[in-house]
């Protein structure tokens, strides 16, 4: 099934195509999550909600307004950092700000049984810092280009260009 | 070549990060409507982006989807409770229960015909011995009962299901003791209170996907029965179990207003 016609059924609430979407995004929505937020059961937690959420506010997605990967990947991203704005969140006391995705890439060891583990692990070690730096701010912080040229003090046209670049990148690496 | 100008700037892959404006996703929107290779283009990139994402989350994790619905049903009847469930102690309650009646009784029929004669003191203790044999009967008939109850839920092939209770009653709790081979559910529904008058407890086995329950049939005696443990047949593949209060006589299908407890296998 297309996934259009996926997304349809979603809002029609179809349990089935639920079920579809979960398998096909669970894993990404939890890997944004896990990168916000570093501790393995409350990840689990947040994307659990993330998807309950998406289901129960479906009526608010229209595919005009972007696609469905984007839609519940900024529904992670804000249930991840509302996660860690949390009382008990702010008690565990995790240093959150010194790490991006790379680091969990590493130190995690999260790739062995993956297929393509080698390609991400060559592609991370080939790409310059410049380019992670931006992917973790588009994707995984949900930064708008704005925002990133600010951050990065890159011209607002070059975040679009390099990001360009970046992004063929990793696309020749996961071929 | 108006697509290729498109696909060349960039503007798709912030359109996959939700890094554009409104209005400008609508454009990007119409773009794809029109161009079947810029759809194809912002496909490849959301492929990219999903696989580098997936790559960071922790290898194994509990991303089951039944966990999700199950949290929803539970959301649905508002928070709930983890009881935890104590183990059998009815034999020991048992045992001192009946013999501190027996204590108490025959030191108050002894003091009071302390007065009396020899006689008297002897038919007292006589009938008190018989009260004993009539209570000592009726506790071996109760612990042959537990006896058989305790072998059911140690047999190898049980399947345990704790059910919690729900939002009516979140102290509410039973236990269903599932024997596939048999194809027999040996229901404990002491954590249950007596039901209202002109209402039944039915039990319910769920499939989870899509959640669609089947009656297991309800629980007539459930007032008069001593130990509260049902025997009921259940040919079914359930992914759940749950009980509901419904008018005399059952429902067809549950009345989750009235959902007392419910736990997936």
């Amino acid at each position: 099934m297309q996934l259009e016609e996926l997304v349809k059924k979603f809002k029609e609430k179809d349990v089935k195509a639920f079920e579809k979407l979960h398998e096909m995004y669970s894993k990404s929505v939890h890997g944004v999550i896990f990168n916000i937020v570093r501790d393995k059961e409350i990840s689990e937690e947040v994307t659990q909600d993330v998807f309950i959420k998406a289901w129960n506010n479906v009526d608010s997605y229209s595919q005009k307004k972007g696609r469905f990967f984007t839609w519940i990947i900024n529904i992670a991203r804000n249930a991840a950092i509302d996660k860690t704005r949390s009382k008990n969140f702010k008690n565990s006391s995790k240093n959150l700000d010194a790490e991006i995705f790379v680091d969990i890439l590493e130190t995690y060891d999260s790739l062995d049984s993956r297929t393509d583990a080698i390609g991400i692990k060559n592609f991370v070690s080939k790409l310059k810092d410049t380019c992670i730096k931006v992917i973790e701010l588009l994707y995984f912080k949900g930064f708008t280009q704005k925002e990133v040229s600010e951050s990065l003090d890159m011209p607002l046209g070059t975040v679009k260009t390099r990001n360009r670049n970046c992004i063929n990148e990793l696309r020749i690496m996961l071929k | 070549m108006e697509a290729k100008k498109h696909i060349e700037s960039g503007v798709l892959e912030l359109y996959i990060a939700g890094a554009l404006s409104e209005k400008e996703n609508e454009q990007v929107y119409k773009l794809i409507m029109e161009h079947p290779e810029i759809l194809k283009e912002v496909r490849e990139i959301e492929k990219s982006i999903s696989s580098l994402t997936a790559h960071v989350a922790p290898k194994e994790n509990k991303n089951s989807f039944k966990d999700i619905l199950i949290k929803m049903l539970q959301e649905k009847e508002s928070s709930t409770k983890v009881i935890p469930l104590n183990t059998a102690k009815s034999n020991w309650l048992t045992y001192t229960g009946w013999a501190a009646t027996f204590i108490i009784g025959s030191t108050l029929l002894l003091s009071v015909n302390k007065n009396n004669n020899l006689q008297a003191e002897l038919d007292t203790i006589n009938q008190a011995k018989d009260q004993f044999e009539i209570q000592l009967e009726k506790s071996n008939t109760y612990l042959a009962q537990n006896e058989s109850l305790l072998k059911v839920i140690r047999d190898k092939d049980i399947v345990t299901v704790p059910l919690q209770g729900q939002k009516v009653l979140p102290e509410a709790y039973a236990k269903v003791y599932w024997n596939k081979n048999t194809k027999s559910i040996y229901l404990d529904v002491q954590g249950l209170p007596d039901p209202p008058k002109g209402k039944v407890y039915q039990v319910w086995s769920l499939k989870l996907d899509p959640l669609s329950p089947t009656s297991l049939g309800t629980i007539d005696n459930f007032t008069a029965s001593k130990n509260k443990v049902f025997t009921i047949s259940n040919p079914n593949e359930s992914q759940a179990f749950g009980i509901t209060l419904e008018p005399a006589g059952g429902s067809v299908s549950p009345n989750l207003e009235q959902l007392y407890t419910l736990g997936a296998v």
